[in-house]
């Protein structure tokens, strides 16, 4: 029976990728590690290696092939005395993908952290977007969130010497999830620098760098880890302002992957936006889309308030419209209103705002008209938006992926009971997370997670219909 | 490398000598003072007089040049004075008036001075460390030649971000001095009881940074030292660390009772070791000055104390409005 070759996953989050090359062709026999091609994902080319050894019966996926999910079968290896004739149609396989996944291993370079995220799907444009700040007719440019966040790095570090980047693998790895790809050749290694694996230390150097003048950007390879820094960026950069008088500025922007990635488990998904947004002294931004990533992005760096800056590794690979300005800014403090309705305010941020997209739309299908509110910063954070959107609606639902116990949602309602309490027709639902450490198992992971089929039925319960 | 023994005869200029008298008189009757304003209920919260340690400041800022950079811990009243902050925004910050460095809400660990280059006063044992290095990183990110002075107790040596902070000083050479004062008592720890090897200076060889120890009691050795570290530094050649063999006189702070030491050992070092009365003897035994003439500045030194006392109480609370202000840019 020959045996099926399958497109790897290569990282926790990859979907799809391209086959970028095979290093065999058929008839040629191939041992166990051999590397037989070379997948690549948004972010790397890796090697593919094979699991058994037998002869190559048939390529189901030619060469330079984008998009090819995983679990695809890719190709047919024959065993001893089995002809490319033994092999059947196998198009209608892929159930049992799942189960053989782990024969295909691949080699995953020098580091284990997730190193793809899901390419290209592209997501829902706004439907009425409140941005006065693009003039009518800007062209617009599909980006994805990654490419946008190193954009507005570049633009800032062309326009200012005295920003630069330093983080774990940011330089010549080109960022372990390659949001600073190519920043290294452009502005050298003086401006773009890798660190030790250090956070306590780094994030303390790099505020001092800020308190010194300079405009530091620091990438955490993921919020979880600077939690080993989370002193400085709390007493330290937050503080330093107020302590000093107005003295002393610290200019520094603290931005990496927060939240869940997948089937990363509980010391690796977690999101710090309440805790962060409860400081005095930080500002903090949660961006879900290209646009608004690099237009806050672009502020944060020039301000003279410390920013964390909170981004999704499932978000990276995502495309979206983003103008096609020279100096495209998004002040702090505004929301954007995603789509305009009548019946219910949905108010999310981050990647929760693809639950509460998703959610609006099939309500629409039931003849519920949601008003979805991105809160795109959450310090400041943009209450009034939300308390007029409640008055028109008299119904709200937030959605994140953090914790219940005094979370975003948990303030919201807190604003609206004491500002627009008269307004509210129902209590307000806020969706969070589940209560528990992030499971690894599959099932567990996604019963922890909020989902779209949640925010849905919580609109019906806050609507009554 | 042992300490360095203290001079017999002094090779320093008498002006350099009446200099240091003075800024270490300078320290020592502010913090007298600040200790009984403490009494009288005018400054509150917690309060770490730096009393015994003088020479190190002042030992060090005599090696530095314009436009170099300090930063410290809390214990920083001494680090303040020596960098030539005003005694009077000093003291003010003490007793949480307007007219204080930070408009009264730092208070004494924390307060910073742009002018001067103090980078403060950090309340956080050992934070004050990897923030040094950043100072000296935005030095070196300039291609300045100037150097930052990055003080700690031998409390937070053994902190982990200043084993990091030395990693990363050395891989990327920045220019700075690790200044370890160390005055033997983390709060109530002894170093004995706290510290598997009791010569801190050597704790940068793992790093390759060099280091060494210094009688801190000794303002001459101290200076002497940090221009070694400082000539270091400025070629180029990345970090060092000098630690400052030191003792303080007082608690911790000022509600420590200090009952893990005795009476007997501090008032030995107190008889044979202050830098205030080394430097009055040389002074003395060197024809430099006469009784009288000391006599003369010890007073014009209590009337620059007590003028700030008296700014210090005088100046108002802050306005209510400052609650408020200086959190965002």
């Amino acid at each position: 029976m020959a045996i099926e070759i399958l497109m790897p996953a290569l990282s926790p989050t990859m979907e799809e990728g391209t086959l970028a090359k095979w290093n065999v062709k058929e008839g040629d026999t191939v041992a166990a590690g051999d590397v037989i091609a070379e997948i690549e994902t948004d972010k790397a080319t890796m090697e593919f290696e094979a699991v058994d050894e037998g002869t190559m019966g048939k390529i189901l996926v030619e060469e330079g092939t984008e998009g090819v999910k995983v679990n695809t079968p890719i190709a047919m290896l024959l065993e001893e005395g089995e002809s490319a004739d033994d092999i059947g149609d196998t198009s209608a396989k892929d159930d049992k993908g799942k189960a053989d996944k782990a024969e295909a291993e691949a080699e995953t370079g020098p580091v284990d952290e997730p190193v793809a995220a899901n390419p290209g799907a592209e997501m829902p444009a706004p439907k009425k977007v409140s941005d006065p700040e693009i003039p009518e007719g800007t062209a617009m440019k599909s980006t994805t969130l990654r490419e946008a966040l190193r954009d507005a790095m570049a633009e800032e570090m062309r326009a200012d010497d005295t920003v630069f980047l330093m983080g774990e693998e940011v330089a010549e790895y080109q960022g372990a999830y390659k949001v600073s790809q190519g920043l290294l050749d452009e502005f050298g290694p003086r401006r773009v620098i890798d660190t030790p694996i250090t956070e306590h230390g780094f994030t303390g150097l790099a505020t001092g760098a800020a308190m010194g003048g300079l405009r530091p950007i620091v990438e955490f390879m993921t919020f979880n880890f600077a939690m080993q820094a989370i002193d400085h960026i709390i007493n330290t950069a937050a503080k330093t302002r107020y302590m000093s008088g107005g003295q002393m500025s610290v200019p520094v922007v603290f931005r990496g992957a927060n939240g869940a990635a997948a089937r990363v488990a509980a010391q690796h998904s977690q999101d710090y936006a309440a805790w962060y947004a409860q400081i005095p002294g930080l500002h903090v931004a949660m961006p879900y889309s290209a646009a608004d990533a690099k237009g806050l992005l672009k502020t944060a760096i020039r301000g003279d308030t410390p920013v964390v800056f909170l981004e999704n590794e499932l978000l990276y690979g995502q495309t979206f419209e983003v103008p096609d300005l020279d100096d495209y800014t998004i002040p702090f403090g505004k929301a954007r209103i995603w789509r305009e309705g009548d019946d219910v305010t949905i108010v999310s941020f981050g990647i929760g705002m693809k639950y509460a997209l998703e959610a609006a739309e099939k309500l629409a299908e039931d003849g519920i008209s949601a008003e979805v509110v991105d809160l795109r910063t959450l310090r400041p954070m943009d209450t009034e938006t939300v308390i007029e959107s409640v008055k028109k609606t008299n119904r709200c639902v937030t959605v994140e992926e953090g914790w219940p116990v005094c979370s975003i949602g948990n303030h919201i309602s807190s604003v609206l009971m004491q500002q627009a309490f008269d307004y509210l027709d129902a209590p307000v639902i806020n969706l969070t997370g589940k209560d528990v450490p992030m499971p690894y198992a599959a099932n567990l992971e996604k019963l922890a997670l909020v989902t779209t089929q949640e925010v849905i039925d919580a609109v019906h319960t806050v609507t009554y219909r | 490398m042992a300490a360095a023994k203290k001079q017999a005869k002094s090779n320093t200029s008498k002006e350099d000598l009446l200099a240091y008298y003075r800024e270490m008189l300078l320290i020592r009757r502010f913090e007298e003072k600040a200790g009984q304003l403490y009494g009288m209920g005018l400054i509150g919260g917690f309060c770490h007089l730096y009393i015994g340690q003088e020479a190190v400041v002042v030992g060090l800022e005599a090696a530095a040049e314009e436009g170099d950079k300090r930063i410290t811990s809390y214990r920083d009243h001494g680090h303040m004075l020596a960098s030539g902050m005003d005694p009077k925004g000093v003291m003010a910050e003490l007793t949480g008036r307007e007219g204080g460095y930070s408009k009264g809400k730092g208070g004494s660990m924390h307060m910073f001075s742009t002018e001067k280059h103090f980078y403060g006063g950090h309340g956080i044992v050992g934070a004050q460390v990897p923030i040094g290095a950043g100072l000296a990183f935005s030095d070196k990110y300039r291609e300045n030649d100037r150097v930052t002075f990055t003080y700690f107790g031998d409390g937070a040596a053994n902190q982990g971000q200043v084993y990091e902070t030395f990693n990363m000083a050395a891989l990327w050479k920045l220019p700075m001095v690790f200044v370890i004062e160390n005055n033997q008592y983390a709060m109530g720890t002894s170093s004995k009881r706290s510290t598997s090897t009791p010569d801190l200076y050597t704790r940068g060889e793992a790093f390759g940074i060099p280091g060494e120890a210094v009688d801190g009691m000794d303002v001459q050795a101290v200076k002497a030292a940090g221009e070694k570290a400082v000539a270091h530094c400025r070629d180029g050649k990345g970090p060092y660390i000098l630690e400052m063999k030191t003792y303080r006189y007082r608690g911790h702070s000022m509600s420590d009772p200090a009952k893990y030491r005795t009476r007997e050992e501090v008032q030995k070092v107190r008889d044979t070791r202050d830098p205030i009365e080394n430097v009055r003897e040389l002074l003395l035994q060197g024809k430099h000055a006469s009784e009288d003439e000391l006599k003369e500045i010890d007073k014009e030194i209590k009337g620059v104390v007590n003028a700030a006392a008296d700014f210090a109480r005088e100046s108002p609370e802050p306005s209510l409005d400052e609650l408020w202000t200086d959190i965002y840019a």
